[in-house]
């Protein structure tokens, strides 16, 4: 059963797209991540092309993170405060970042770029969740309790100047580093169409030093108004928004979400993170084969008025 | 299909009922008494997105021949259909640090995004390449004019070839050597394929008539291909209405997302 993807410019089997959008959908679930930096690479190991790969799976981001975040809306576990500061310097990072996509599809080294990219996330994502992981198994089975928190110690970031007293995280912080993280965050949102919370939520909590209970809900608020802002920019400046591969996506990643989230619920932490950690590198390791590999043809023809 | 099929009825009193607009060039060179004309039933088509490709059909005919040369089989005619033209840029990768990477690029002004050709033979034992070079009939002589500064163009060979193979490959560049056929002595039926992804457009449907390998006459006519259907619509409206497509699409995500977990929730 095939789809034509307008914007892809190709016929793509619609089970397989389903399959990938469920399964993404239940490991977001499952994982509490949002799936974007899977999603993606498994659209581009689909012959999709990068570009429309990076613009949709930004769209596909939108769906994943809006449920969470309404919950944790209406739970008031979002600093509305701390997540406009992010998300000012998200918009300044992604209007940068759908800039430099241009620009780097121009010169032809967008593919590129977004591969490299990948397999350095990827890579450091997922190795340093595996020795996590693998750490934390050493320790249960040792029957030793979880590492220490040192709360109250302070770093360099918080002695830099333009304070600000953020009520509902009850801390007292300069915005540039906050501004700083959502413009980073901004910047891979628009390049790699991720979401940027499996980077934004452990930078907030041991660099920012913000509380635990208000990380996941502030972060997917920066997340959503981010990721929908970028599919903007990105369809009226690369028309790379595929919305029909898109649609796809988010049903049937909404539908495998709800069903990661029971399975979650019931298992236990430290060997499902291996396995996440070992999917991650997987992919990751497969984009790098990519790249060393010679390629089929060494020649590509891209035309200037519509293709890629 | 059904327009395809349409195309294919003709008016045979074509010197009467070839519109004055269609005829966009015609060249007369006043040593030869030859003149070609051809029709195609409509200068518009339309195919849906399920479209899989399909053969179109142009009928000609000769007028003023010489008897004796069209007996010898001395007369021989080239049909192409040539899709919208636009800047086609090619890219060389190489390994730099172990990785492949596009390191050279090379890009050729306004080249058909399509280009089917069909003759009554192999057009090479038709004219002499010199000739077939300077008209640009066929894919080998296609005119390839490099954009900006290329350099000692020492590669501009090997990027042309890489071009030609390419389109080839993939099927938008096409040649039929023997899709052109006489249905009478100076009457032609030619067959020149559309590609399953032909680009939307003004396509140009170029005649040319040799004698013994000399160019006599050429006549063109256009022809409008509209994509229709609800991908074309979707197309359109992401490069038309941008913005509007952006923020539906973003509306959508919205929609699924909360719709899912106002759905899940009450089970």
């Amino acid at each position: 059963m095939t789809v034509y993807l307008p914007i892809a410019e190709l016929s793509v089997n619609i089970l397989i797209i389903l399959g990938m959008g469920a399964a993404v959908g239940f490991l977001s679930g499952m994982f509490g991540v949002g799936g974007g930096f899977l999603i993606t690479p498994l659209l581009i190991f689909y012959n999709i092309p990068p570009v429309v790969a990076v613009a949709t799976g930004a769209n596909q981001v939108v769906a994943s993170s809006i449920s969470g975040a309404i919950t944790h809306f209406r739970r008031g576990t979002i600093d509305i405060k701390l997540g406009t500061v992010l998300l000012c310097g998200g918009l300044v990072g992604a209007t940068l970042g759908v800039w430099l996509f241009s620009l780097l599809r121009r010169v032809g080294q967008l593919d590129l770029v977004i591969s490299l990219l990948y397999v350095v996330l990827l890579g450091s994502v997922g190795g340093l969740m595996l020795w996590e992981s693998i750490g934390a198994m050493r320790k249960a089975a040792k029957n030793q309790s979880t590492p220490r928190r040192r709360p109250g110690q302070h770093n360099w970031i918080h002695g830099l100047p333009l304070k600000m007293r953020f009520k509902k995280s009850k801390i007292y912080l300069s915005v540039i580093p906050v501004a700083t993280l959502g413009f980073a965050i901004g910047i891979l949102t628009s390049i790699m169409g991720v979401g940027g919370g499996f980077i934004m939520v452990p930078a907030m909590i041991y660099l920012l030093r913000i509380p635990t209970s208000v990380v996941v809900g502030t972060s997917l608020f920066q997340i959503v108004f981010v990721s929908a802002y970028t599919v903007i920019v990105q369809a009226s400046t690369n028309y790379t928004v595929d919305i029909v591969l898109a649609f796809v996506l988010m049903i049937a990643g909404v539908i495998g979400a709800q069903y990661g989230v029971r399975v979650g619920q019931r298992l236990r932490g430290e060997q499902l993170r291996a396995l996440l950690a070992l999917l991650v590198l997987a992919v990751g390791i497969r984009l790098a084969i990519e790249l060393i590999i010679p390629p089929k043809d060494i020649y590509s023809v891209v035309s200037a008025g519509f293709g890629f | 299909m059904f327009d395809l099929a349409r195309l294919c009825l003709v008016s045979l009193v074509l010197a009467l009922a070839a519109p004055a607009t269609a005829q966009v060039r015609e060249e007369d060179l006043s040593e030869f008494t030859e003149k070609l004309e051809i029709g195609i039933s409509t200068d518009e088509i339309s195919i849906t997105s399920d479209f899989r490709g399909a053969d179109l059909t142009i009928f000609g005919a000769i007028d003023g021949f010489d008897e004796n040369l069209l007996a010898q089989g001395k007369y021989s005619i080239i049909v192409t259909l040539e899709g919208p033209k636009e800047n086609a840029t090619v890219r060389r990768k190489e390994r730099v640090f172990g990785i492949w990477v596009n390191t050279r690029s090379m890009t050729f002004e306004l080249v058909p995004e399509s280009y089917s050709l069909s003759s009554t033979r192999d057009i090479e034992t038709i004219a002499p390449p010199g000739e077939l070079g300077n008209m640009g009939i066929g894919v080998d002589h296609m005119r390839l004019v490099p954009l900006g500064f290329v350099g000692d163009g020492s590669n501009l060979g090997e990027f042309r070839n890489a071009f030609r193979r390419i389109r080839e490959t993939s099927g938008v560049y096409q040649r039929d050597p023997g899709g052109v056929r006489f249905i009478s002595s100076s009457l032609f039926r030619a067959s020149v394929r559309l590609p399953a992804n032909v680009p939307n457009g003004v396509h140009i449907v170029r005649a040319y008539l040799f004698r013994d390998g000399l160019f006599v006459a050429a006549k063109a006519l256009p022809l409008t291909v509209v994509k229709t259907g609800l991908e074309q619509a979707i197309t359109r409206a992401a490069h038309d209405q941008p913005v509007i497509y952006g923020l539906f699409a973003v509306l959508l995500a919205v929609i699924t997302g909360w719709g899912a977990s106002l759905l899940f929730r009450k089970e």
